[in-house]
Parts: C-alpha cells; sequence; structure tokens
C-alpha cells in the first residue's frame, strides 16, 4: 500500500436547505474540496449516500454527482451503508489511492432529507434496522437506541442528566461552528425538560434532520506537496466491521461491538493508541451513541461512557474532545455526508484552522462513524504530517 | 410498506412463531437461516419459540413511523423468551409506567398495523407482563 494523504476538504453551511437541490449542495462542497486541494483534475470518485431513493426518488448518484461535477468519464461509485455510508466511502477512496489504481481521488457525501415529511423521514431512516423482525413491530430509529440506552442505564447505572451533559458539551462546541445547523448552546434544563421521542430520549438527544454535503480530495502521500502548500494530513489507520442488523440479537445490547472491532483494527495499521489521540469525531446521533461509542474506541472503560461528558473529559480542553464541531447532535446528521464531515473538521483542526474551537496543538485524531444501531462501523485515524 | 408476497412470506413467524434449531450445536435461530449464527452448521430441525420470557430493555415510542401514528404513545421492548432467543415486540395489555426490566412476559397474538388506507391488516405477536401472583 502507498501512503495516503488528504490534501482538500469541503462543505458548506449544513440545515434546511430548501432552495438547493441535493446534486447542487454535492457539487458545491465537492468543487470546494478540489479549490482547496489545488488539483486540476480527478481521477476517481466516491459518493456516500444512504437512501436517496426514499429522500428525493433519486438513485445512481455516482452517475449524476459525475455528470454535475463535470467529471464524466472518470469512474465514479456510490458507497452505501446506512449512517456510515460517508465513512466507508472514504476507506474505499483510501484502498484505490493506496493500491496505486489511481492517484486523486475525490469522497464526497451528501444526503437531502427535508424534501419529505417527518413520517417519511422516520421510515426512511428505519430501513437501516431489520425491516421484518424490529420495524415491522413499529419501533423507530430514537426508539431502537432507547432500547440500548435503558440497557446502558440499567447495567451501568447511567443517568438521564449524563445523556444530557453530551448534548450540552456538543452544542457548546457546535455554537463555534458557523457551519453548523445549530450553533447555539443549550443547558441542561432545556434538555432534560425537552419533549420525549422514545423514554428516555428526548428530542434534544437526537442528531436532526439535515440536508447537508462534504467533501476530502486524497492523493498519495509523496504527491501532497506538489498541490498543497498546507499541512498535509495522513491517513494512517482504517479499519471497517460488521455487526448483527438487529439490536436483539447482540448478547450486549448496550456494546458496539463492531466499532470496538475497526477501531483494534484501525489502531493496530495506525500504530497507535487511544491515549495517543488529540481529539475524536465520534457518531452521536443520539446522546446515549456517544457514550457507547467512546468505550468501544476504549477512550473510557467499558460502562463508564456515561461520566465522561459529565466530568468534562471529552470537552475542549479536557482530556480527550469529542465532538469538537458540534457533532451530529449540533452539526446535523446528512446521514451519508456525516463519515466525510467528519473528515472535514479532522483535517482543519490538524491544520490549525478551525479558530475558537481548535484543539490545540493537535496532531493525530480519529473518526468513527456507524450504521443503523452501529450493524456497520468505520475508523479512521489520522495524523498530520 | 410491504407487499402481500412480503406479508404472507413472514406469516409462519409472525403467527406461529416457528424457528430452527441447529442439529450441530443446538442454537436457535428466529427467524430460521441457513447458517447457524453459533457454529456455521447448515442442518436444522423445525422447532417453535417458547411464549414466555424475561423483558431486557424497553421504550416508549412517542413519535412514530407514519403506519403507527395513530398507535402512539405505545411500548416496545426486546424479550428473551425461555431458552435464549430474542425478539423485539410490542408491549401491551399494560400501563406505560409500569413497564420494568426484569419483567416477565407471555407471548400474544395481536393486529399489529394496517397496510395503507385499503390494504391488508397485519397480523404478529406482541408481549403482555405476566400477572404477579
Ligand atoms: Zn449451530
Amino acid at each position: 500500500m502507498r501512503d495516503v494523504a488528504i490534501i482538500g476538504v469541503g462543505m458548506n453551511k449544513w440545515g434546511e436547505l430548501w432552495e438547493k437541490s441535493m446534486r447542487d449542495i454535492y457539487v458545491e462542497a465537492a468543487l470546494l474540496a478540489i479549490e482547496d486541494a489545488g488539483v486540476d483534475h480527478i481521477d476517481s470518485m466516491y459518493v456516500g449516500c444512504m437512501t436517496s431513493g426514499l429522500f428525493v426518488g433519486q438513485e445512481h448518484l455516482g452517475s449524476l454527482m459525475a455528470d454535475y461535477l463535470n467529471v464524466t468519464p472518470i469512474p465514479a461509485t456510490r458507497i452505501e451503508s446506512a449512517c456510515a455510508s460517508g465513512g466507508v466511502a472514504l476507506r474505499h477512496g483510501f484502498i484505490e489511492v493506496g493500491s496505486g489504481m489511481s492517484d486523486i481521488v475525490l469522497v464526497g457525501g451528501v444526503e437531502k432529507m427535508c424534501d419529505v415529511g417527518g413520517g417519511e423521514a422516520t421510515y426512511a431512516l428505519s430501513t437501516a434496522a431489520d425491516q421484518e423482525y424490529e420495524c415491522y413491530q413499529g419501533v423507530t430509529f430514537p426508539g431502537l437506541y432507547a432500547l440500548m440506552a435503558h440497557r446502558h442505564m440499567h447495567l451501568h447505572g447511567t443517568t438521564q442528566e449524563q445523556l444530557a451533559h453530551v448534548a450540552v458539551k456538543n452544542h457548546d462546541h457546535g455554537s463555534m461552528n458557523p457551519l453548523a445547523q445549530y450553533p447555539f448552546k443549550v443547558t441542561l434544563e432545556q434538555v432534560l425538560s425537552s419533549v420525549m421521542i422514545a423514554d428516555p430520549l428526548r428530542i434534544l438527544d437526537c442528531s436532526p434532520i439535515t440536508d447537508g454535503a462534504a467533501a476530502a480530495i486524497l492523493c498519495p502521500l509523496e504527491m501532497a506537496k506538489k498541490f498543497t502548500k498546507k499541512p498535509v494530513v495522513q491517513i494512517i489507520g482504517s479499519g471497517q466491521a460488521t455487526d448483527t442488523i438487529a439490536l436483539h440479537t447482540r448478547e450486549d445490547m448496550s456494546w458496539l461491538g463492531a466499532t470496538a472491532r475497526a477501531a483494534e483494527v484501525a489502531y493496530k495499521m495506525a500504530g497507535v493508541g487511544p491515549d495517543d489521540l488529540d481529539l475524536v469525531e465520534a457518531h452521536d446521533c443520539f446522546t446515549i451513541a456517544e457514550i457507547c461509542v467512546i468505550e468501544a474506541l476504549g477512550l473510557v472503560d467499558r460502562g463508564q461512557g456515561g461520566k465522561a461528558a459529565e466530568s468534562g473529559l471529552t470537552a475542549l480542553g479536557g482530556k480527550i474532545p469529542v465532538n469538537v464541531s458540534g457533532g451530529l447532535k449540533a452539526k446535523g446528521h446528512p446521514v451519508g455526508a456525516t463519515g466525510v464531515a467528519q473528515v472535514v473538521e479532522m483535517v482543519e483542526q490538524l491544520r490549525g484552522e478551525v479558530g475558537e474551537r481548535q484543539v490545540e496543538g493537535a496532531r493525530v485524531g480519529l473518526t468513527q462513524t456507524m450504521g443503523g444501531t452501529g450493524g456497520s462501523t468505520a475508523v479512521h485515524i489520522f495524523r498530520r504530517v | 410498506m410491504s407487499t402481500s408476497a412480503r406479508y404472507w412470506r413472514g406469516i409462519p413467524q409472525r403467527y406461529r412463531l416457528e424457528a430452527n434449531k441447529c442439529k450441530k450445536c443446538g442454537q436457535t435461530s428466529f427467524p430460521p437461516r441457513l447458517v447457524c449464527p453459533a457454529c456455521g452448521s447448515r442442518e436444522f430441525e423445525a422447532t417453535k419459540l417458547p411464549q414466555t420470557g424475561t423483558l431486557l430493555t424497553y421504550t416508549v415510542i412517542r413519535v412514530a413511523p407514519s403506519q403507527f401514528v395513530d398507535e402512539a404513545p405505545y411500548a416496545v421492548g426486546v424479550v428473551e423468551l425461555d431458552g435464549g432467543t430474542r425478539i423485539t415486540s410490542q408491549i401491551t395489555d399494560c400501563s406505560l409506567d409500569a413497564i420494568r426490566i426484569g419483567q416477565k412476559m407471555k407471548v400474544e397474538f395481536r393486529r399489529i398495523r394496517a397496510e395503507g388506507l385499503s390494504g391488508i391488516i397485519c397480523y404478529g405477536y406482541k408481549c403482555a407482563p405476566v400477572a404477579v401472583q
């Protein structure tokens, strides 16, 4: 494998983008990444997207996006792994550049979720769970994470207040990110008095429905300086893993086995461990998710994730800042774009470009994104060269 | 959003809890599988799930998917049936405030939902707490 660098990233403001089409949202992010990288062409493209068919009635995104980005006839491949689509797309770009098959690869992610109503969006997202043996019973995505939350509370004594602290922290971070959908702070009282969606998860425990895209440009590390004068960020580890699709078949329903496995593989490839990380972008689709993820990544002991946000461990300025971008919670969660947007934040952090939410001296960081209730996961580790 | 063929295929599981049991290691799979998740064997015998078990976790769905909007709020949980097989199921016949992890549960046959305005009525299993003696 060749060493692989990320030389450009791009992302626009996320939110309810009524005036923009899915293709325009994607092309805007892709153009920003191309400009940031200083490349004059791309050789291949991956598009992470979960379910454009259900959200806007459009599949075949490889062709659509290559066409509107004006890069035909390059190969362009749509990658689907539910909410992990963007992270898995990055892995495939990494493999393609690493293998020597292509030199300059654009990895993008997109989801246009706000064109449909709430019930349809709930249904579209639920297709990441087992349709026949979970969704048939009327369970929703917040519902499935609520099942994990109650199990975590039962086994480990995690509290609703501890869940709420994750939301407070990530909104604190997100208030410093102008591209976030909800760049404002929330108080513990606001989270704990917000409307219940699926007990014990309230609306402010949930990430929002978002339109958005993000993109990154990969190239061989040895070529990176030809294109960019900015600090170069290298992908030093990549792990991907699966778990059972139905939550109920997992021995411990509060443990993310695929995330633990993907992290183990990525740490090994990178030659680093949890203590070497300066920051983490984790898949906080719900507050309980961040708690379970930081356990699976080895940032805290198993069962101890609930205390992390409450104690300040995972806040900016803490021992291991998690989701300084605002996370899915405040930044938004256009599902196919999320894994790539984590990379945008990581690269800008490692280049020292993000202003007041900068993790001082950040050199090594990790991104983690997962599909469904954790049935698929992609973990990547990055280092400033 | 299921077709009648898709619904019909699920009837043995939804109406009768039909599962399969690995001939090699004894693991029960619900729904029946072609490859045993415990040992990789492909030899099975037919079995049915027990109809009593224990509640492992639950939630109350207050914002429902479109097909269940009229039912909300309703409870959903994971029940570990006697013998260890688990199902995700609605919890019925009890007050939403009275649900507790560890409760004994029994499986009931119930109406689950209607498929759209003129679609079929879908049936299946729900779980109810066993009254404490
Ligand atoms: Zn077996």
